[in-house]
């Protein structure tokens, strides 16, 4: 069990992107916090702190989730992967390739997020229809684009995925 | 927009976790999915002294089938439920409710007991649970008892559990072949709070219907069973098309809607009707394939 008071500090342990890490948090600083200002990783944004925008969505024993929402002491043992790391993944990969060419960001705050949100639905669905693609993207805000072009963009690499054989999957 | 000062506790066991609970009653949030805990927090809408996290005590995520009886572990992820085969083959009406469960991400973590525990009136499983008439099963320090989902819900986030008890599984009913069961919602946009919704289901016996249960979301202050409106379909053959006709006008005088926020009573009573609408040609030709 593990049992503080009001301003103690409680020793974690986790992987990040596949490194090993050791800190004291406090009990009530989020994931997305201590992984912005503890490890400097500055791809998950911190932006409604309430779970309804998406910028801050992290990846937590392989499945995207609000690192608004979750304590960094319960991360405690846990895998975690944020979007500073997920460049070699293919998904990954072409949906950031399209997301540049088709222009499906203005500001960018909102594209790590929309970006984990949507490889999570193409690992599970790489074809999947304009439909599914804003059901799986409702829960992510963009303030700059309308959606139209963030649509587009991972159905252009739903199909650029579709035309290479598969290679290499999630890190970590 | 942090959170206030609190004690973290994360018991490894149930019994751990029950005894704290008993120590701190009013003074602790259980910390299961934490998808509206967490922003409550943040709000400071909750200033817990103490969060028990539950996260770390074992088994409590199981989905099984016990003889006629579903079995789902109070912290059974949402996602999780939506794509579990056993619940689509033995509760298809949960895992056509969870599509509308708020977004990948929040159903990614979000569960089961605590969207019960919770009691939001515009939540999906709470009306579900009544609609199938589901036991939740509670454990305190002192021992486990089970309450029907009917007699669960009491209010606006108001439950029947005690301050020392939390929810460790839900028990449900599986129907018989004969039932369909149908679930819709009218929300602003996909994945919000629903502005009403309505968990539908019929036993038939050819184009005869035999037995119906209907709950709604969102239009009255906790989930429960309008009997006035299933006697309306009961007994009915599902071509004549009067029936819902009378069931609609009988919604006016069955349900209690919520008053105020942004939609007024008669906005939430016409959402109703045209759910009760939706429902009842989708049971129909569900039934005819």
């Amino acid at each position: 069990m593990n049992n503080t008071s009001l301003d103690d500090t409680i020793a974690i342990s986790l992987s990040v992107n596949g490194t090993n890490v050791s800190a004291r948090v406090s009990p009530r600083g989020s994931l997305v916090d201590f992984l912005r200002h503890g490890l400097g990783l500055t791809g998950s944004h911190v932006g409604c702190e309430h779970g309804v925008c998406g910028a801050c969505n992290v990846i937590v024993e392989g499945r995207v989730v609000r690192g608004c929402l979750m304590l960094a002491v319960q991360a405690d043992g846990a895998q975690i992967t944020t979007i500073d790391s997920m460049s070699p993944d293919r998904y990954v990969l072409a949906l950031q390739q399209a997301f540049y060419e088709r222009a499906a960001l203005q500001c960018g705050f909102c594209t790590s997020g929309m970006i984990l949100q949507a490889a999570e639905l193409l690992r599970r669905n790489e074809t999947p229809t304009r439909e599914e693609i804003r059901d799986a993207l409702s829960g992510n805000y963009c303030r700059c684009t309308g959606y139209h072009a963030i649509v587009d963009a991972v159905q252009t690499a739903s199909h650029a995925l579709n035309a290479t054989p598969s290679g290499n999957r999630l890190p970590g | 927009m942090k959170p206030a000062r609190f004690e973290y506790a994360r018991p490894t066991n149930l019994v751990d976790a029950l005894i704290l609970l008993r120590d701190h009653r009013d003074d602790a949030a259980i910390l299961s999915g934490g998808q509206s805990l967490v922003p409550m927090m943040n709000l400071r809408v909750a200033s817990p002294q103490i969060v028990i996290d539950i996260n770390s005590i074992p088994d409590m995520d199981e989905i099984a089938i016990d003889g006629s009886t579903l079995q789902i572990g109070a912290r059974s992820r949402h996602n999780d439920v939506l794509r579990s085969k056993l619940v689509q083959q033995h509760a298809p009406l949960l895992s056509m409710a969870l599509q509308n469960v708020a977004h990948e991400a929040i159903r990614n973590r979000g569960t089961l007991g605590g969207s019960l525990a919770l009691a939001d009136p515009a939540a999906e499983m709470p009306a579900c649970m009544v609609c199938l008439g589901a036991e939740i099963v509670l454990r305190s320090a002192d021992g486990s008892r089970s309450v029907a989902a009917a007699d669960f819900f009491r209010g606006i986030y108001d439950t029947a559990l005690e301050p020392d008890e939390l929810i460790t599984s839900i028990r449900i009913p599986v129907f018989s072949a004969d039932w369909r069961f149908v679930f819709h919602e009218i929300a602003r946009r996909h994945g919000d709070f629903a502005l009403a919704g309505l968990a539908f289901g019929r036993q038939y016996n050819g184009e005869i219907v035999q037995d119906c249960r209907a709950v709604f979301l969102g239009v009255e202050a906790f989930p429960r069973r309008l009997i006035e409106i299933e006697q309306a379909f009961i007994g009915t053959n599902l071509n004549d098309r009067g029936t819902i006709e009378k069931a609609d006008q009988l919604l006016a005088s069955s349900l209690d809607c919520l008053e105020g926020g942004e939609y007024p009573t008669e906005y939430r009573l016409h959402l109703a009707q045209q759910l009760l609408v939706r429902c009842d040609s989708e049971a129909f030709d569900e039934n005819r394939r």
